[in-house]
């Protein structure tokens, strides 16, 4: 039987196993749209802007290990899609993007919502696609979806003019893809997997530092094996949270910019680095030269050899997906006839426990007045740890990364290498969406949550019982510290006057509301949203204006010459 | 350092602006870029002329191995290779310049492909340092116009790029 394009870009969703598509109608996929309707098996979640869409997508797919899918329509569908996709690509998310276009012979003429969707997404896409042909199209989501997947993941596009969605072919989905000119590595080179358990066997002040690619993998079993197997401290980036227990005594906390002193410290001057999953961004290490100051052996596990000796120069690059080389590590080790030595790296240990001393997450608690970290050391232990977090971006997000102690994978939900505000609110409608029963909150700012307040309405449609952690200062606090510390208290357009009243505004779309002004309300509040499983509570905590986030380590400068709370 | 690439990859539209868009992106150099379809139709081959330290190079070659529609990435300067380029000149031709204007295309082994009363149009091949030796050998004031491909190499013997 003949299908049209549309119905076969539903059936390959359906062939895909895609569980939602989140998405906004428009003219270029109304064929879409209308084969949609006609079926119950793939779910439509309607956003309220387009850039929620592909978040929403983008935080189903980080919480658990699938791909999230996004449907916009052409033109502006696309152009408020493109922070959603920069957003998926900078983190590696895999995603597909379906996009309406406008007819083929209208391609080119200035149509009415008309963009150059495939020119537009280029530089942030794994890969994309324009459609021409409706034979094509099943083909094409199947490559789309293997793309996304396979290798080092990321966001594909898939753009569909109107034409083709309504021509109509024969529909059979592709059992297989073969695509000649892509053929991610898999497996590591054994050569290599023994080198590297040779230099770790040797190390006196080893580390072992893990990112992002160890969620994406669903390596966290092999990294913490290994680490307890060699018996070295662990740090993890922003983006690898959850990828090491972070209640394990090995683990050292996060480092880089806001990371613990003994995380940043044992970095600079460890004499063994194994870099797993991790891309030495400049958030992580800071100055390059600085870093490169102090002698050190790497070995850099990664899928991608691009993220390789990219910023830093590594001594022995394991190119692999991060869970085949944790095992082979694994093996050999235990296959080794040396084996650890933990009276070599006693000193070490003894080293990295003075930095701990430092105690560098202390902060003032007051009576009087909330602490932002107080409500997120709140947030974890009413929620015992099991909550997944999304957060926005700015000081809020530093603060959930620090205080909330993530014991398990894909729980930690946010915006690590484009650093999108607006992220959060609709991120934590596709964790929802794909953990029903789950605690999911959003950690926000009174800044950040404005760049997506309107889908308090989806959250409305689709019953999502969110909490939303919204620590107000008053202040586009991240912005106000840097102007702080670096341009001499001159806070431009980084306060935030006229603001809402959230309350009001949270029961103004169906939600309840709810205000915090004193610390000893904190805990009781957040017990009472979490009680009702069945609402979203908008919670405004009113907090200190003035609170920094440290310990800090100023753009480029080096991991060693870090701030202290304790030093101003 | 000055490095020539040579790029397979599908003959798509699209393809080559996802190469070009990949140095502009990442601040790399592009000295010239030529492409043409090859003998096989589905792919066409590239070649680019850039520059930049060891790990400036390191990162382009892995960075184009990444774009998924290109199929094969070598760099030719790395081992023996050849390079041409062709340029078209079209010179002011008058008078007692008509004869030295042929000598001097002789004498480079170019041919002049287009004559007029008042023009020739000479073709020239050679690496690029051949071409500028030649705008160089003759008088500045009578060059038109002049056109130049870029480079186009290939590896030595059995330096072979092919799928």
């Amino acid at each position: 039987m003949e299908l049209t394009g549309a119905e076969i870009t539903i059936r390959c969703l359906q062939e895909e196993g895609a569980e939602y598509v989140f998405g906004y109608p428009g003219g270029a996929v109304l064929h879409i749209y209308d084969a949609l309707f006609t079926q119950d098996q793939v779910k439509h979640i309607l956003v309220r802007h387009e850039q929620a869409a592909v978040h929403a997508a983008d935080g189903y797919a980080r919480s658990t290990d699938k791909v999230g899918v996004a449907l916009v329509t052409s033109g502006p569908g696309v152009t408020n899609a493109v922070t959603g996709i920069a957003t998926a690509y900078m983190d590696s998310i895999p995603m597909v993007i379906i996009s309406g276009q406008v007819p083929t012979h209208a391609i080119g003429e200035d149509a009415f919502q008309e963009v150059d969707t495939v020119g537009i997404t280029r530089p942030c896409v794994k890969h994309n696609f324009l459609v021409k042909d409706v034979k094509d199209i099943a083909g094409t989501i199947k490559k789309a979806f293997y793309l996304a997947k396979s290798g080092r993941p990321g966001p594909v596009l898939v753009d569909i003019p109107k034409d083709i969605s309504s021509h109509k072919t024969e529909f059979s989905y592709p059992s297989s893809v073969n695509i000649r000119s892509y053929n991610p590595v898999q497996q590591s080179d054994l050569g290599q997997v023994k080198l590297a358990v040779q230099l770790l066997l040797a190390a006196k002040r080893p580390m072992i530092y893990a990112g992002g690619g160890v969620i994406l993998a669903d390596a966290s079993k092999q990294l913490t094996e290994l680490v307890h197997l060699l018996g070295f401290p662990c740090t993890n980036t922003l983006m690898g949270l959850g990828g090491y227990p972070a209640t394990d005594k090995q683990f050292v906390g996060m480092l880089g910019m806001h990371g613990t002193y003994e995380a940043n410290m044992g970095m600079q001057y460890c004499d063994v680095l194994l870099a797993i999953g991790a891309r030495f961004d400049d958030r992580v290490v800071g100055n390059v030269e600085h870093f490169n100051q102090e002698k050190r052996k790497i070995i850099h596990v990664d899928i991608d050899p691009s993220s390789i000796s990219k910023r830093v120069k590594v001594d022995l690059p394991i190119v692999g997906d991060v869970a085949n080389v944790l095992d082979d590590l694994l093996a050999e080790l235990r296959g080794s006839k040396e084996k650890p030595d933990q009276q070599a790296i006693a000193p070490w240990w003894a080293q990295i426990k003075e930095w701990r001393g430092k105690n560098s997450l202390v902060y003032k608690h007051s009576d009087e007045i909330i602490k932002p970290q107080f409500v997120i050391e709140k947030l974890y232990e009413v929620t015992q740890g099991e909550a997944f977090i999304t957060s926005d971006v700015g000081q809020h997000q530093m603060w959930a990364a620090q205080y909330y102690k993530f014991d398990k994978p894909r729980r930690w939900i946010n915006s690590g290498g484009l650093g999108t505000m607006g992220f959060g609110l609709p991120a934590a409608m596709g964790v929802q969406l794909a953990h029903p029963g789950a605690h999911v909150a959003c950690v926000t700012g009174e800044g950040s949550i404005q760049m997506c307040i309107q889908e308090l309405s989806t959250c409305k449609q689709f019953q999502l019982p969110l909490k939303i952690i919204m620590l107000n200062n008053r202040y586009l606090g991240m912005v106000r510290q840097w102007q702080q510390f670096f341009h001499g208290n001159r806070y431009a357009e980084s306060y935030m006057d006229a603001l809402p009243d959230f309350v009001k505004l949270a029961e103004a779309y169906g939600h309840i509301g709810i205000r915090i002004e004193k610390p000893s309300d904190v805990e009781p509040a957040l017990k009472e949203a979490f009680e009702r499983k069945q609402q979203l509570v908008f919670m405004d905590f009113i907090t200190d204006q003035t609170e920094n986030v440290f310990p800090m380590v100023q753009g480029g400068k080096g991991l060693s010459e870090v701030i202290l709370a304790e030093d101003l | 350092m000055r490095h020539i690439m040579s790029l397979l990859t599908e003959n798509e539209a699209g393809a080559l602006s996802r190469v070009s868009g990949l140095f502009s992106a990442r601040g790399y150099n592009i000295e010239s870029l030529t492409v043409a379809p090859t003998e096989d139709p589905t792919l066409s081959r590239i070649t680019i002329v850039t520059s930049g330290s060891d790990a400036v190079i390191e990162q382009i070659f892995k960075q184009l191995n990444k774009l998924i529609e290109v199929v094969a990435v070598m760099d030719l300067s790395e081992g023996e290779h050849l390079e041409r380029e062709l340029m078209l000149v079209k010179v002011r031709a008058i008078g007692s310049v008509r004869e030295e204007m042929k000598r001097m295309t002789d004498i480079f082994r170019g041919c002049i492909i287009d004559v007029t009363d008042k023009t020739y149009t000479i073709e020239l091949t050679g690496t690029g340092q051949k071409l500028e030796s030649f705008l160089q050998a003759i008088d500045r004031s009578l060059i038109l116009e002049t056109v130049r491909t870029g480079a186009s190499g290939i590896g030595r013997g059995d330096r072979i790029l092919k799928l």
